[in-house]
């Protein structure tokens, strides 16, 4: 949602909606009091709809190029939630690795309700994150992978960002869940990395469902 | 530039790294606002039980013998609304290297503001009730008297503002206090269209 107020220009623009929108109402009151409250609510549901659906300036994909490392190793970057584990997962970062020295950063966003996010009460999502990563960590260097991993920020875009200033990837592979289950999927996560970040990205399914069964 | 190459040319620390993708400038904006729709909420909470409260006696409000000055009001709101127009002048004039336009924008926003307090505060002497008369009298002060509040707040900010543009502060690279004042200015007026919607008019 934008902020009305993050401008002098766009507080300006605020003074106008306001005054279109309390315009209407009093007219529609003069008319009668129910057309009033009838303008009253489909304005009101109108300007809701606009600024929840409406993405704001300051979302607005700035591509980021991320920092060159001098190393001659190829350096991959990936994020992977609950998926972290998964066979496919593996086998994707294996076949980018093939043939050429790599280093391997996995994040594990510490996912969290919002409602915890905001009080800041994060330890229960660090620990099941670490728990995941070292899982995936400990596949990775069975499978002879060089890996090493971190605790990411709850929200993947934030984690990715975050990560580009330590570790200067040369690619992304983002793992999630199949559409229809992925909350990534359903937030675009995936495109707006793709949109962010001046970096190959991989997206990685896993269907953990179908791998365990 | 390459990021390698920027590297090398840069002094001092690192620069900042947020670890939130809100800036600080934004979430304190969102926070004021916050803060702001908390405390008019709270007073027009009161009013509109004590409207309905009295609507539910005899279905007339203001409840006789009071009645509300919508036409001063009226013409104060066309004082506030005017005094917006003259505020984002000076913002954009500064923005352009116009310095007498800021100056200009600045003196005549002071000025509208100052008269807009001063036509309130004659109102209230003319209204002929008080503070302590009924439960109308008091949240009708109190919700005008909050904004004028405000409005007192803010033409401190511009008046100093005001004396900063005639020493010769802000240029069109920096202007953050115009723009941030300007920001509280334009809040004001909406505040204000909506207390005189809903105090004056509905």
């Amino acid at each position: 949602m934008q902020n009305p107020f993050r401008s002098e220009e766009a507080a300006f623009r605020f003074v106008w909606v306001t005054i279109g929108y309390f315009g209407l109402i009093v007219i529609g009151s003069l008319i009668n009091a129910w057309v009033g409250l009838a303008v009253f609510i489909v304005l009101t549901a109108g300007g809701a709809w606009y600024l929840l659906t409406r993405r704001s300036d300051e979302e607005q994909p700035e591509r980021q190029a991320p920092a060159t490392h001098a190393d001659a190793e190829h350096r991959i970057l990936v994020v992977a939630n609950e998926t972290v584990g998964g066979s496919v997962l593996l086998g994707t970062i294996r076949e980018h690795a093939a043939g050429r020295t790599v280093r391997v950063r996995v994040v594990c966003p510490a996912l969290n309700s919002p409602l915890k996010h905001w009080v800041s009460d994060e330890d229960a999502a660090r620990g099941a994150a670490e728990a995941r990563l070292e899982r995936s960590l400990a596949s990775l260097r069975a499978a002879g992978l060089g890996a090493e991993g971190e605790i990411g920020d709850g929200d993947p875009i934030q984690a990715i960002e975050d990560a580009l200033r330590t570790f200067a990837p040369d690619e992304l592979i983002v793992s999630t869940h199949p559409p229809g289950r992925s909350n990534w999927l359903e937030r675009g996560v995936v495109e707006h990395a793709r949109e962010r970040f001046d970096l190959p990205l991989t997206h990685v399914i896993v269907d953990l469902e179908a791998e365990q069964s | 530039m390459s990021a390698h190459a920027e590297a090398h040319e840069h002094h001092g620390p690192p620069p900042i790294h947020y670890s939130s993708r809100v800036s600080p400038a934004t979430l304190g904006m969102f926070l004021f606002i916050a803060s702001e729709i908390m405390l008019f909420g709270s007073f027009f909470t009161v009013y509109f039980f004590v409207r309905v409260v009295n609507n539910g006696v005899n279905g007339v409000w203001p409840p006789p013998p009071y009645h509300r000055p919508a036409f001063v009001a009226g013409v104060n709101t066309l004082i506030l609304v005017t005094s917006s127009f003259t505020m984002h002048w000076a913002d954009t004039s500064i923005k352009k290297g116009n310095r007498r336009g800021m100056q200009a924008g600045l003196v005549l926003t002071v000025l509208l503001g100052l008269t807009f307090l001063l036509t309130q505060i004659v109102e209230y002497h003319r209204l002929g009730f008080n503070t302590s008369d009924t439960s109308f009298a008091a949240t009708f002060f109190g919700l005008t008297g909050l904004h004028g509040a405000h409005v007192f707040v803010g033409l401190t900010i511009l008046t100093v503002m005001m004396v900063r543009a005639f020493r010769g502060h802000f240029s069109p690279e920096h202007h953050h206090g115009i723009e941030i004042g300007g920001i509280y200015w334009h809040f004001v007026d909406v505040m204000w269209i909506v207390v005189y919607v809903t105090v004056y008019l509905l």
